[in-house]
């Protein structure tokens, strides 16, 4: 049985952790908030872009001939994969998980599939499963502006138009709610215009109504192909970005959660090791008084054998 | 005239959504103005200054390159960055400007990605600079013999 003293000092730490731990909840939990409404920000260009990329690509009648990164090829070579994690941990089983999910989406591609980790944690638990990793970017921050992720892209489309790779797909924590979050991959690359269930990030272009009376004929300036030159590239960066936002809004859930519980399970342990505690001084105090009366029996029948 | 419902996004933000009754856009093949009722139009846009007219106000934003959709009644700019004249850095955009023609007086960069880098970045950050001083000086005098294309 531990001591008094040492139950003191151990109440007085679990309760530091406790009120560390709740912090971090509040910290999370606004990030989840702002990572959200950054998500949803993007909508607007998304769904107007998606529309143009809709239209242009209903006009034609080979959609690969338009733009190469929407060349959906017949054979299927090899494939890469860019798995989103976070830098930091404490997130509970959020790369875990998500890195599960990857190793089982390689081990059964038939074609071979090359890795992209983005985050210093994915990077990490794949370079421990002894897997090669052919590009990684870690550091991104909180919030990272369009900016910042082109790179991830460009490396993505890189790939693509150099043949090295025949698909490319995203695979991210899906932000359903705080409770919930979904690993999921997707395609990026091919863009499939005609089929929108296919692609990556398709719940940020869903609700474009699908009986819109759709413009008939638009005037080109200078021509389809400039636009699709422009949308195109700008469609697959967005859908980059987004996944990094979901996977953002997604870790700091992860997060608020795992930090719920922590806090929660501070408190009990806390009231335990009060109960001890209290067990423990009065199991002192009662000793004293035993030793007390012990004493003064002692004294009183010395006394009384004295005279 | 019934306005038109100008919308200018960016992949971050929407930046502008309001009713306007003109907007001016620096389309690759030349500055258009675009009022109610046009035909439907898909058109690239350039680095350069977009003006919106709404009720006698003017508001300029510099972008940098994108494309146009405009509808009878909705045009929607899908710019690369777009930036209201109030939210311009003046010092920074001269900042970006100097180093950018530093680097081109130092003489063109081998690889050819590399010098449109550079000359873009001196396009943006010169258009930022117009935009942002053309605000100082108000009001922000309506120029002469504007090109529309109607």
């Amino acid at each position: 049985m531990a001591t008094e003293r040492e139950l003191r000092k151990r109440i007085r730490s679990i309760h530091n952790i406790g009120q560390v731990t709740r912090a971090l909840e509040a910290v999370a939990a606004s990030r989840v908030r702002k990572a959200q409404s950054t998500v949803l920000a993007t909508r607007p260009y998304a769904r107007k872009a998606w529309e143009v990329l809709e239209h242009l690509a209903g006009q034609a009648g080979d959609v690969g001939q338009l733009h190469p990164l929407l060349e959906v090829r017949t054979e299927i070579k090899a494939a890469s994969i860019i798995l989103f994690t976070s830098d930091r941990g404490l997130c509970g089983a959020f790369n875990t998980n998500m890195v599960r999910k990857t190793l089982d989406f390689m081990d059964r591609s038939s074609v071979p599939v090359t890795l992209v980790t983005v985050g210093r944690k994915g990077r990490d638990l794949m370079i421990r499963a002894g897997r090669q990793i052919t590009a990684e970017f870690t550091h991104i921050g909180d919030l990272p502006g369009i900016l910042e992720i082109t790179p991830i892209a460009r490396t993505a489309i890189e790939d693509f138009l150099s043949r090295r790779v025949d698909m490319v797909y995203l695979a991210y924590m899906d932000f359903v709610n705080t409770l919930v979050q979904r690993p999921v991959i997707r395609r990026l690359l091919p863009l499939t215009p005609l089929d929108m269930a296919g692609q990556a990030l398709a719940e940020h272009v869903s609700s474009v109504p699908s009986g819109r009376p759709l413009v008939a004929e638009y005037l080109y300036e200078p021509d389809a192909s400039s636009i699709l030159q422009e949308v195109v590239p700008r469609f697959t960066e967005l859908q980059v970005y987004q996944a990094v936002l979901e996977s953002q809004a997604s870790e700091h859930s992860a997060r608020m959660v795992a930090m719920r519980n922590a806090t929660e399970n501070a408190a009990d342990l806390g009231e335990e090791l009060t109960l001890a505690r209290n067990n423990a001084r009065q199991a002192g105090i009662t000793r004293e008084l035993l030793d007390i009366a012990g004493g003064a029996e002692a004294l009183a029948q010395a006394m009384a054998a004295r005279s | 005239m019934s306005p038109i419902r100008c919308e200018i996004v960016t992949q971050e933000r929407v930046v502008y959504d309001q009713p306007v009754d003109i907007v001016i856009a620096p389309g690759t093949e030349g500055e258009l103005g675009i009022l109610p009722h046009h035909v439907p139009l898909l058109t690239a846009l350039q680095a350069g200054i977009l003006r919106v007219r709404a009720g006698g106000v003017e508001e300029e934003f510099a972008i940098s390159g994108g494309f146009m959709e405009v509808l009878p009644d909705h045009v929607t700019v899908l710019a690369r960055s777009a930036e209201h004249a109030d939210e311009i850095d003046i010092a920074r955009a001269e900042a970006a400007r100097k180093r950018a023609q530093q680097l081109l007086e130092q003489g063109t960069p081998q690889d050819p990605d590399r010098y449109r880098a550079i000359e873009a970045s001196l396009r943006r950050s010169t258009v930022r600079l117009q935009v942002a001083r053309r605000r100082k000086r108000e009001p922000a005098p309506m120029m002469s013999g504007e090109k529309t294309d109607l």
